[in-house]
């Protein structure tokens, strides 16, 4: 069973930091700010924010900026990272042709 | 452990719950939403977009053109969040002339509801839709239908909501409807919390039922997988949604202000994947959905599959859903069974939910949606 999670719970305002324009994302190309700000529009676990900013949707579908996403919000909502779910891994694993699924595509 | 108490208590975080509570905050109602997973992880976020009016059933097309006319034009300023709505038109081809026929009755049924559509030929077919296969011979056009993100949309409301003081609870999932003197009073969840509320709403798709029938109301209604795949980045290729008619094996897509294409279709196997407790992603649909995507776009054929998801669709069984009061029981409303095409009238469905919970009557005339149509 998922977490009780009472999303209107006080995380505290959203400060602007020095380094949110770094790109956490980058097959999206999704900076640290947009999912800090996604996080204090309420989006509290890994899929919301895949969901909601596009971040780890991209073509290596999270591979590289999950863990640190899943620290960001470990950090802004004040809970262990061992405490938050992943996003579901979807197949296929790598990008794979049309073609290549299909059968009898020439 | 704790007992909360609200005007309107929800259960079902998805894209009718999150909706309905926006508009209860924006009418000064107090709301709890209780979500058993996360928000909008049903058929929320796992549908193909599409907002359209053409091809809908009298009773719940009056929902869809009441959207597509009052909500979604200006839902993304609204909300604050782009939510990609493009009325950008619906396209459902035909490939022989039994296609052209079906299309044919199509249009002239649609014209009798006031709803503008048209036959193409294959030319103008393809002046609007380039890239269609040289087999397509015809077209069927919705002008006024189109699409919007799903995910964006459900998370919006939720987002949007939050900010006027709804009260979101995930992890909470609900087991049972709370009377007392007969009136629905509140939800009682498997974590042993009670939440009451003056008027109580089910929005939790497939699973409303069960929380239903611990009031003895049954919807009649199945699980279906639907399977989508999702296509790497394209340049602009073409706006509108794509319709497969259900004959030629069925399926919808279209381009996401992304780039990614996203298209799902049927298989005739459904009936009979292996029945799984989560939606799973089966061996065989990616493919079939390959082979149907390219036998109507060969351009499709050298691109490359990033991604497919799955979902169930909560079938009713005359494929329209249940939206309103439950007479038998005051004070409890519901909205489930949208059979796969709730998406597109979800804004004005919980438009009228909010109306109904505050006892006004609803801006859409829904009568033909109530649960009372099951008795017979």
């Amino acid at each position: 069973m998922a977490e009780y999670l009472d999303r209107s719970s006080d995380i505290g305002k959203l400060v602007a930091m020095p380094d949110d324009d770094m790109i956490i994302c980058r097959c999206e190309e999704i900076t640290k700010g947009e999912i800090r700000k996604a996080i204090h529009d309420g989006m509290w676990t890994m899929t919301e924010i895949k969901r909601y900013t596009r971040a780890g949707m991209g073509l290596c579908q999270g591979q590289t900026c999950s863990r640190i996403i899943k620290g960001m919000i470990a950090k802004e909502l004040g809970v262990l990272p061992l405490s938050i779910d992943d996003n579901t891994a979807r197949v296929p694993v790598r990008p794979v042709e049309v073609r290549v699924y299909g059968k009898g595509i020439n | 452990m704790s007992n909360q108490c609200a005007d309107v208590v929800i259960a079902g975080g998805g894209v009718m719950g999150n909706a309905t509570a926006y508009y209860l905050r924006k009418k000064g109602c107090s709301v709890i939403v209780l979500e058993e997973e996360m928000l909008g992880n049903g058929g929320s976020s796992r549908n193909g977009g599409g907002v359209r009016q053409s091809g809908r059933d009298n009773r719940e097309l009056p929902l869809a053109i009441y959207g597509i006319g009052n909500i979604w034009p200006h839902l993304s300023e609204e909300l604050g969040v782009d939510i990609e709505y493009h009325q950008a038109g619906n396209i459902k081809f035909a490939k022989d002339e039994r296609g052209v026929e079906f299309y044919k009755k199509v249009v002239e049924q649609n014209l009798k509801k006031g709803l503008e559509l048209r036959m193409l030929n294959q030319a103008e077919t393809r002046e609007i839709c380039p890239l269609v296969s040289d087999e397509i011979i015809a077209s069927c056009y919705c002008p006024s239908d189109g699409h919007a993100n799903a995910l964006m949309t459900t998370l919006a409301f939720y987002k949007r909501a939050r900010e006027l003081g709804a009260r979101f609870i995930t992890g909470e999932k609900v087991l049972s409807v709370k009377l007392h003197k007969g009136r629905a009073k509140g939800v009682i969840t498997s974590r042993g919390n009670v939440y009451e509320g003056d008027k109580i709403i089910i929005t939790a798709g497939y699973e409303s039922r069960a929380i239903l029938n611990s009031v003895h109301i049954d919807v009649p209604m199945r699980r279906k997988l639907i399977e989508v795949i999702i296509i790497e980045m394209q340049p602009k290729i073409f706006p509108m949604m794509i319709t497969i008619p259900d004959y030629d094996g069925g399926g919808y897509g279209h381009q996401t202000d992304h780039g990614s294409f996203v298209f799902g279709g049927h298989i005739p196997l459904e009936n009979y994947l292996r029945p799984e407790e989560k939606e799973v992603t089966q061996l065989i649909t990616t493919a079939s959905n390959c082979n149907q995507l390219v036998s109507y776009f060969p351009y499709f054929k050298d691109a490359k599959v990033i991604r497919s998801w799955s979902g169930w669709t909560d079938l009713c069984q005359d494929e329209v859903p249940v939206i309103g009061n439950i007479d038998e029981v005051p004070g409890l409303l519901t909205a489930c069974g949208f059979t796969g095409h709730g998406f597109g009238i979800s804004p004005a469905v919980a438009a009228c939910l909010s109306e109904l919970a505050v006892d006004k009557e609803p801006s859409v005339d829904i009568s033909g949606l109530s649960y009372s149509r099951f008795i017979m």
